[in-house]
């Protein structure tokens, strides 16, 4: 008899699932969005170091030097399939006083897909690889470079730092949404679960912390951060401000969304057969409320991401070495880095594309979380 | 209405002290801040007026004494105005603020006046010619403007009109005017830079005022008062503006009081960081990253009460609009 109630159970909430990814993949958008958002968590945040051409610590002899064009030929200058970059030619430009690069049309260094890499690495740190996704052929062209997206002040590729800083960019919104997810809910059902004074508290806690405007605490906040400290540990007391700031909301939602549950006739069935609190909690009640904070965190995702940019772009933030998005912007942010070195804001459009792709894949999640809603 | 409003009015006072308390342990929790490294050079140089200097640093901010009672000197000075110096400019928090409020209010209410006269009559259309290619168009670029972010906007006009048209936006003056007095040339010259920013810092805005616009609106004009409007043999356009439209914009009068308000004194603080504009939110971000804490904390404590004043007053407002609310 229990058994079969199991088998049951499960079959009504596959027939949910289906349903939600049924109506999810009918919104192109949104697939799109989902697709994206997988790339670049796959491609900065776990194969950085595969994809990025040139390792995070590479600084070459070209400083700020302008992103090379693709062109199709070989070795010799005649036509191929293969693209080729020119090479660079310094030049020092009189009229400007700075040192600028021209595009030397006898040196050709044709690309590659899987080429050798100047020096084996380990991917994530314990993987060892020799080979990165793309590059300069070094056995066709010894000596070659490409920097597709320019160098910065330093000389490193900008292509690289961009994916390196993927990934720092990426996982703090992850860290922080998991971490805003598991404070946010648990003070949520405890709150909407037990109500009274415990409730109270918590209520007027999120109260406190929603008066505060975002932007303005968590600069307050990250501008305490010692300088002395380690880059790292910086990291982290940043995801744990984040997560500080955030997890009212959430906790707000989810207490509503308790509060409506436990009044249903299942719970009270469930009650009244003698569960405990714990299981009243974690079996029957925040289940229920999965679909909606699945939802929710999708949506808070990009916000945290973009916290971590506009802060690391002020300079309260991440700071060199870790490679951000918003450390990478922050060289960017004086007018002669915008007029001398444009391809500096080339992380820009990164940055943009990751918060719509999680604005579109939240958008679609809501849409299909609720299958029996009209349209 | 009345025992409604008191209510909120003491809700809005603890919750004051509460964050006055809470700013004041952001001013205090720096190690490395410049009272700090003010009194180490003070130190050093060890002379009489030196010792005097610290003497008087240490009455004025109750150094020797506990934290609570630092912090009643503090809050008392600040409720009588003196908000405390800041070091990085070495002149009073007061006047430094002073100085900048103008033009702080200038661009805010550009940015508001921009935001609602934009975001309202789109969203209309967008609601009454649902799904049509031109709602279509604005629920696409509405989207957009939701995941892009003023600063990184404002970086992109930048780069447009710098290197593209060749012409500077740094800042709400030329370089003739910047120390110029008030003429009607400078006031021609300060229309010319200030729409740049007004409409950077109006695209997220706009995009969000649009979308909250346009699902009101639609969920409003299939109720049975807007129907029994247009069967009264009401004009389209009367049904739709002053029926529909004045109850679909209740949320926005909310979204106005807590979220515009607050950018009267920060707002914008990062588009105003890359635009270089003169008003309070460059300033509050400079002061955090010299960690003048005096100023930070005096702005951080505006921004929190503006939150407040404005949550409060979008309550009131909506109560005076809508009887149910009164009620509860």
């Amino acid at each position: 008899m229990v058994e079969n109630t199991k088998v049951e159970q499960e079959q009504i909430s596959q027939a949910y699932l289906a349903l939600v990814w049924w109506k999810f993949k009918k919104n192109k958008m949104a697939v799109i969005g989902g697709i994206i958002v997988v790339l670049f968590y796959l491609l900065c945040g776990v194969l950085a170091e595969f994809v990025s051409p040139y390792p995070l610590q590479y600084q070459s002899d070209y400083l700020e030097a302008r992103p090379q064009r693709l062109v199709f030929k070989n070795t010799e200058g005649k036509f191929s399939l293969i693209p080729a970059v020119y090479g660079l030619e310094e030049h020092l430009d009189l009229v400007m006083r700075k040192r600028t690069y021209m595009v030397d049309e006898t040196q050709i260094y044709p690309l590659a897909l899987f080429p050798k890499a100047a020096e084996p690495y380990k991917l994530l740190g314990f993987i060892p690889l020799k080979r990165h996704l793309f590059g300069v052929n070094l056995k066709a062209a010894p000596g070659g470079y490409a920097f597709l997206f320019g160098t910065d002040s330093l000389g490193r590729d900008v292509l690289s730092r961009i994916i390196f800083g993927g990934r720092l960019s990426l996982l703090i919104g992850l860290l922080g949404q998991v971490g805003t997810l598991v404070l946010g809910s648990v003070m949520g059902a405890i709150s909407g679960y037990y109500g009274g004074a415990v409730d109270i508290i918590v209520q007027r806690l999120t109260e406190f912390f929603g008066a505060f405007p975002d932007i303005p605490l968590f600069m307050a906040l990250a501008a305490a951060i010692p300088i002395k400290w380690s880059p790292i540990l910086v990291y982290f007391i940043l995801t744990l401000i984040l997560i500080f700031i955030r997890w009212g909301g959430l906790a707000r939602q989810v207490r509503g969304l308790i509060l409506s549950l436990r009044e249903r006739e299942y719970v009270l069935a469930a009650q009244s057969a003698g569960a405990s609190d714990a299981r009243l909690m974690f079996r029957h009640l925040l289940p229920g409320t999965l679909s909606h904070i699945i939802v929710i965190a999708t949506l808070m995702i990009p916000g945290m991401i973009l916290s971590e940019t506009a802060l690391s772009f002020l300079g309260l933030g991440l700071r060199p070495p870790l490679t951000s998005w918003g450390v990478l912007l922050q060289e960017v942010s004086t007018v002669r880095a915008i007029r001398f070195a444009p391809w500096l804001l080339i992380p820009l459009p990164f940055v943009v594309l990751a918060v719509l792709a999680f604005n579109m894949l939240g958008d679609g999640l809501r849409d299909a979380m609720d299958p029996y809603g009209g349209r | 209405m009345l025992s409604y409003i008191l209510r909120r009015l003491g809700y809005a006072a603890i919750m004051l002290v509460l964050v006055s308390f809470v700013s004041f342990l952001i001013i205090e929790l720096p190690p490395g801040d410049y009272l700090t490294k003010k009194l180490q050079d003070l130190q050093a140089r060890g002379d009489r007026s030196a010792e005097m200097r610290i003497d008087e640093y240490r009455v004025r901010y109750g150094l020797d004494k506990p934290l609570m009672e630092r912090y009643w000197i503090w809050i008392s000075n600040f409720v009588k105005g003196d908000f405390g110096e800041s070091f990085q400019f070495e002149r009073p928090v007061t006047e430094i603020l002073g100085n900048r409020i103008g033009f702080t209010v200038l661009m805010a209410v550009s940015v508001i006046l921009v935001q609602w006269l934009i975001a309202i009559p789109v969203g209309v259309y967008s609601a009454t010619h649902q799904y049509s290619i031109g709602d279509q168009i604005i629920t696409t670029l509405s989207f957009i403007g939701l995941g892009m972010p003023g600063f990184l906007l404002a970086l992109l006009v930048m780069f447009f009109a710098m290197v593209v048209l060749k012409q500077e936006v740094s800042g709400l003056f030329s370089q003739d005017f910047k120390d110029a007095p008030w003429t009607i040339a400078k006031f021609i010259d300060l229309l010319k830079h200030l729409w740049i920013p007004a409409l950077v810092g109006s695209v997220t805005g706009i995009a969000g005022l649009v979308r909250i616009m346009r699902g009101n609106l639609l969920e409003t004009l299939g109720q049975p008062f807007v129907e029994a409007a247009r069967a009264r043999g009401l004009k389209n356009s009367t049904v739709t503006w002053k029926h529909a439209v004045r109850v679909a914009i209740n949320p926005l009068i909310i979204i106005l009081g807590s979220e515009t308000l607050p950018s009267v004194v920060a707002g914008n603080a990062l588009v105003a960081t890359v635009l270089n504009l003169p008003t309070v939110g460059p300033l509050y971000v400079s002061a955090l990253q010299s960690q003048d804490m005096y100023l930070a904390g005096t702005v951080l404590i505006f921004i929190v009460f503006m939150t407040l004043i404005g949550n409060l007053l979008a309550d009131l407002m909506l109560a005076a609009l809508d009887p149910r609310i009164r009620l509860e």
